[in-house]
């Protein structure tokens, strides 16, 4: 087979900061070569020096850098006409990677009008694209602006524009990344038959399903450089970096309940066990919650129907779907920010939704929120120690800490020292108070989110989305703390996912919703092992064919 | 006199990218960028608060035998029409701008937050109210509506004061409700509120200090552009009446002179640009080190 | 569709109306809070000495003694017979002097939002995104250029181009007399929508699909210019009905700088004779112009963002 891109010694820096150092692979016809790395691992990076496309600033070195020509020898015109009609790139989140501004069809048919195909042959050209990647409708959506499109139709206009001059290797970068589940696994399907046809892929994700599912080959970078390549199923299965050993530990699925997924060291956390009498009841309750909206055409839309749960002390109850199915507006409901249009909240068998919110107020503390955005639910203003303070401040009802004068040096003194204490609980050094979220890493954010969380003492923590944002390996560390924080607290958690992996991993008991409606709902095994709902086999036919968690 | 905070559209950017200040912090160009501006706008708040000290003659003293004198050793900006000094009387002319340019923006500012915060606090009514008052007050453009208020009350440093406030208001009052809508939906406030605060301690410990912390570059703007205004009144005509120095009146003392005594009209004007120009380029490096302050 | 179309119609042509009736209503009444007394103002102010006989007459010709809402009720009916009562002063309709005296503003004002925009325009393509000192050059024309005040820049111009040089008249009715006037008003905008237009256009730099473009074999020139300019004209766009504005405010300035016929003479000389109703009818006249130019400017927005032709019936 001919080999259509060599890549010795590759290195790339940017104002003299190396960010992918001596990366060497080769890519032959038909073959699907997988990059798996997590952000910062130069995966990108090492993409876009196959186009010359690292911007200004970037010094590129490599022995050898050929793509069909050399790229380190190439005119930009050359380069230029390498782009698209040799190799075809497609970027993630097609909602940013097209023109907002222009509509799908005039976005497909650039690349034709770049590589001057006459204009006259263009709309037919673009018509046969659309089919080709199996968006239905094709003269309306060519049409439509990408703000018209769904997820995962946007992103199959993409690709379309990708392919549009047939190049021999197409570069899928994060290509499934913010879709749905169930839209990841069409997207995989035509990047499947494309490779099927014969076409060579460079698959770039930090998701190792993704990749073990089209691959052949596989690289596994961290930190800019190789550390280790093989055969997908030989790095999978037996993985010799100790790098590819936690990365693969780090994922969640149904086998690693119970287990740890990161190397960190299980948290110390002092604290005084809750008591709880056996016969009371459930700390959350809620019966047949109901939300709908008027839409701006004055019709009443309902996101959430007829939602009841029960979540126990201590226990974990997973709530998941995908976006859309109600799941957020669910647990809003439950944290009594959002006022039910049915049904009602019960928290610790006492009215929580249908009263004033000045009734609540004093019972707030009992539930507390971790968000999937930390950055933006601090303060800007704040440090972190003062924004966990503030939290301290209300919610001292059980441990009967005294409310003396606000302000008095010795309470002060308490205040930073259980402000350090909570720190040291989430993992983090106290020398974070003093930071500012903006200077710290998501992975630390969110830890500092939690434990401004736990700061009240809540018997009920309300997770939504608590680690999609993260790097496989930093929601290891979350999910491993959130792990021990409940076991020392007895803290029940109502954890909002999308992520089925993580939902077996946190759940006791699972609640599947589909257009926000409850479709499932049983013990995390029942519902993910022997789904009865047809919308939950779809979802759980996503999960990868064989479960990486054994192999390692 | 276009830079005033105008209406700007009402669409969200997208976060400010990583700054690179380990570079730019170093090279003297920047310090040189800070220390300029600043030591002209210390040199005019310097010659608001003592003109004696800078003035080399007495601004009101006439000689006629010196009149229409060009730029020279003795008079550095000329002399006017009766022989008194430029250069002095823009020194002393510099407390009387300056007042109306801060008790401009003063009142802009006030009315500002009243509508702004109204509209961005109150229901939907209150806020369709603001937005509709707003846009009446763009309706007036600037001048104009000084002009209108001019006509109406007379000519005093006071109605000046008032009509410049009033012109500025729109643009701060949509800047105040924007803010505010923008950090009242924000996650933060969202995390206040399930800790169980009362609102007026979120109101006043997290949603206002949050909303008006942009501010205080418009205001370094807003004192620049008023004393614009308000010298554009002056030089109209509508200003402090001479022989009062004040740049605006002494602006229009000089328009009638242009063609024999173009320092009459270009060292003021001078003054003036550099003024604003330096209270631009402070306050937008003051944007820019609040952007990355948070970032320390 | 079609439905949504002519409701947004009808709702911005409600709109227009009430804000020029909030307008009219506003003045109207500052009108009234005057110390003094109008006849004497008709009659050439108290220095005129005029008899108390006449200024009775002039009092009921005009209806100053009417009750308030009477004489508003008389003032509403007139605006909407496009009768804006006769100017004390020049003893005209004020209609028409208003209907004579706002085309060279409007010509000075159209000339001066041309040079902005294709200064702003120039400023964006030659210098936003580049490294090193042509952007930094940029940026600092831009901010001096948009610190210009009116009243200096065209004392300027005039004595440089006019006077010292003699490349261009002083004072010139015909198109020659244009140019410096117009630069006057429109260089400063200019500096402004640069502005606004380079920051948009850096952020539009930054999107991910300028990359995927370019990974599709795109030129960058074009890029810059079909796809980058685009946006980043966007913002100035939406502001180009405040920018005519702010020009009429400036061409009060501008007009008397340059000895030019237009309203703000007209306003300057009514505002100096305290002739109310001419003050009234150019406020008026600049506030319907203001609204005509903002229902352009949004219309030009629709032309260039199809995002906004497709949520018409959302938003709305």
């Amino acid at each position: 087979m001919t080999t259509l891109i060599t890549v010795r010694d590759l290195s790339v820096a940017f104002d003299g900061k190396e960010v992918v150092r001596d990366v060497s692979f080769s890519l032959r016809a038909g073959e699907c070569l997988g990059i798996v790395g997590e952000s910062g691992s130069g995966k990108s990076v090492t993409a876009r020096s196959l186009l010359g496309l690292n911007g200004h600033g970037a010094q590129v070195t490599a022995t050898t850098l050929d793509v069909g020509v050399d790229v380190l020898e190439a005119t930009p015109e050359q380069l230029r006409h390498l782009r698209g009609s040799r190799i075809g790139y497609v970027l993630q989140d097609a909602l940013v990677s097209l023109d907002p501004l222009r509509t799908v069809g005039t976005e497909i048919a650039e690349p034709l009008r770049a590589h001057r195909v006459p204009a006259a042959q263009r709309p037919a050209r673009v018509q046969e694209l659309l089919t080709s990647v199996s968006v239905p409708e094709p003269e309306l959506r060519a049409r439509q602006l990408p703000s018209e499109l769904s997820g995962g139709l946007r992103q199959r206009a993409l690709i379309a524009a990708g392919l549009a001059l047939d190049p021999q290797v197409l570069i899928a970068d994060e290509p499934t990344t913010a879709l749905d589940v169930t839209v990841q696994a069409q997207v995989l399907e035509l990047l499947e038959q494309n490779l099927s046809a014969g076409r060579a892929i460079i698959l770039i994700s930090h998701d190792l399903s993704v990749v073990e599912r089209l691959a052949d080959h596989v690289l596994v970078m961290h930190r800019g450089r190789v550390v280790e390549e093989g055969p997908t199923a030989q790095v999978l299965t037996s993985p010799q970096d100790p790098y590819t050993r936690r990365l693969l530990a780090a994922i969640p699925s149904a086998s690693s309940r119970g287990d740890r997924l990161s190397d960190l060291p299980p948290a110390t956390i002092t604290a005084v066990p809750r008591e709880r009498a056996p016969e009371a009841g459930p700390v959350l309750e809620a019966i047949g919650l109901g939300k709908s909206y008027r839409g701006p055409d004055g019709r009443t839309r309902p996101v959430v129907q007829d939602v009841s749960f029960t979540l126990d002390a201590g226990e974990t109850l997973g709530i998941v779907g995908e976006s859309g199915s109600g799941k957020s507006t669910t647990a809003w409901m439950a944290l009594g920010l959002t006022p039910p249009s049915t049904g009602q909240v019960l928290l610790d068998g006492e009215a929580w939704t249908g009263i004033p919110e000045r009734k609540r107020r004093s019972r707030r503390h009992r539930i507390a929120v971790v968000q999937q955005d930390p950055l933006s639910s601090f303060d800007p203003r704040w440090t972190v120690g003062r924004t966990i303070a503030d939290s301290l401040s209300v919610g001292q009802g059980r441990r009967g800490g005294a409310r003396g004068s606000a302000g008095s040096s010795g309470r002060e003194r308490d205040r930073s020292a259980r402000v350090a204490e909570l720190l040291e609980a989430v993992g983090l050094d106290p020398a974070f108070a003093a930071r500012h979220p903006l200077t710290m890493s998501g992975g630390q954010r969110q830890r500092a989110a939690i434990a401004r969380a736990i700061a009240t003492d809540p018997e009920v923590l309300v997770l939504d989305e608590p680690v999609s944002a993260l790097d496989v390996s930093v929601q290891a560390q979350v999910l491993d703390l959130l792990g021990d924080l409940q076991s020392a607290l007895g803290t029940a958690y109502l954890f909002i996912s999308h992520d089925l992996g993580v939902i077996h991993h946190v759940s006791d008991r699972v609640l599947v919703m589909q257009g926000g409606q409850v479709v499932e709902h049983g013990t995390a095994d029942q519902v993910l092992h022997a789904p009865q709902h047809p919308y939950t086999r779809q979802l759980v036919s996503t999960l990868p064919r064989r479960d990486l968690q054994e192999a390692s | 006199m276009t830079t005033l905070a105008p209406p700007l559209p009402e669409v969200e950017k997208p976060a400010a990218p990583p700054l690179r200040t380990a570079r730019s912090s170093r090279s003297p160009l920047r310090h040189l960028g800070v220390a300029l501006p600043g030591a002209v706008v210390g040199a005019v708040v310097l010659a608001a608060l003592a003109p004696g000290l800078l003035a080399p003659q007495d601004p009101l003293e006439i000689s006629l035998s010196e009149s229409f004198a060009p730029p020279s050793a003795e008079h550095l900006f000329g002399t006017d029409q009766s022989g008194r000094d430029v250069f002095s009387r823009v020194i002393h002319g510099a407390r009387q701008s300056l007042l109306i340019g801060l008790g401009a923006t003063a009142i802009g500012l006030l009315g500002a937050m009243v509508l702004g915060l109204a509209g961005g606090l109150g229901g939907r009514l209150a806020d369709g109210a603001v937005t509709r008052v707003i846009e009446i007050l763009y309706a007036f453009p600037g001048i104009l509506l000084a002009l209108i208020l001019i006509a109406v009350y007379g000519n005093s440093a006071l109605t000046q004061m008032v009509a410049v406030g009033l012109a500025t208001m729109p643009g701060y009052a949509r800047m105040v409700r924007s803010q505010v809508l923008v950090v009242r939906r924000s996650a933060y406030v969202e995390a206040a509120r399930t800790l169980g605060h009362p609102p007026a301690r979120i109101l006043l410990r997290t949603l206002l200090p949050n909303a008006f912390r942009p501010l205080t570059v418009l205001i370094t703007l807003g004192v620049g552009q008023a004393v614009v205004w308000a010298a554009a009144l002056g030089f109209l005509g509508m200003g402090v009446q001479p022989p009062t120095a004040e740049w605006g009146a002494m602006l229009n003392a000089g328009r009638h002179y242009i063609q024999q005594a173009w320092w009459m009209d270009f060292f003021p004007g001078v003054t003036i640009v550099l003024f604003t120009l330096s209270l631009t380029v402070l306050g937008r490096r003051l944007q820019q080190s609040t952007d990355a302050g948070a970032l320390r | 569709m079609n439905v949504v179309l002519i409701r947004r119609i009808l709702t911005t042509i409600a709109s227009a109306a009430l804000l020029l009736w909030a307008v009219a209503t506003i003045v109207f009444f500052l009108q009234h809070l005057v110390p003094g007394d109008p006849a004497m103002a008709i009659l050439g102010g108290a220095s005129a000495n005029p008899p108390e006989e006449t200024l009775q007459a002039i009092r009921d010709q005009y209806g100053f003694e009417d009750p308030l809402l009477v004489q508003y009720g008389a003032f509403l009916t007139g605006l909407v017979q496009l009768d804006l009562g006769e100017s004390y002063t020049m003893k005209q309709p004020v209609t028409a002097i208003v209907s004579e005296q706002i085309l060279p503003t409007l010509q000075l004002t159209g000339a001066a939002l041309a040079i902005a925009w294709a200064l702003a325009i120039t400023l964006t393509l030659l210098t936003a995104g580049r490294r090193g000192w042509l952007g930094r050059l940029g940026a600092g024309i831009e901010v001096v250029f948009a610190a210009l005040p009116h009243f200096w820049l065209g004392v300027v111009l005039l004595v440089v181009f006019a006077v010292v040089l003699q490349w261009l008249p002083v004072v010139d009715d015909g198109p020659l007399g244009l140019v410096l006037p117009a630069l006057t008003l429109g260089i400063p905008l200019g500096g402004f929508l640069a502005q606004v237009t380079r920051d948009e256009f850096d952020v539009a730099l930054r999107q991910p699909f300028v990359l995927s473009a370019l990974s599709r074999g795109a030129r960058t020139a074009d890029v810059r210019f079909r796809q980058v300019l685009r946006h980043a004209a966007l913002p100035g766009i939406a502001l180009s009905g405040w920018g005519l504005g702010s020009l009429i405010s400036g061409a009060v300035v501008v007009e008397v700088i340059f000895s030019r016929q237009g309203i703000g003479q007209v306003l300057v000389a009514a505002v100096n004779a305290q002739d109310l109703p001419l003050v009234i009818g150019v406020t008026f006249v600049v506030a319907l112009v203001y609204v005509i130019a903002n229902i352009l400017s949004d219309a030009a927005s629709v032309l260039v963002d199809p995002r906004l032709r497709h949520t018409i019936g959302a938003t709305s």
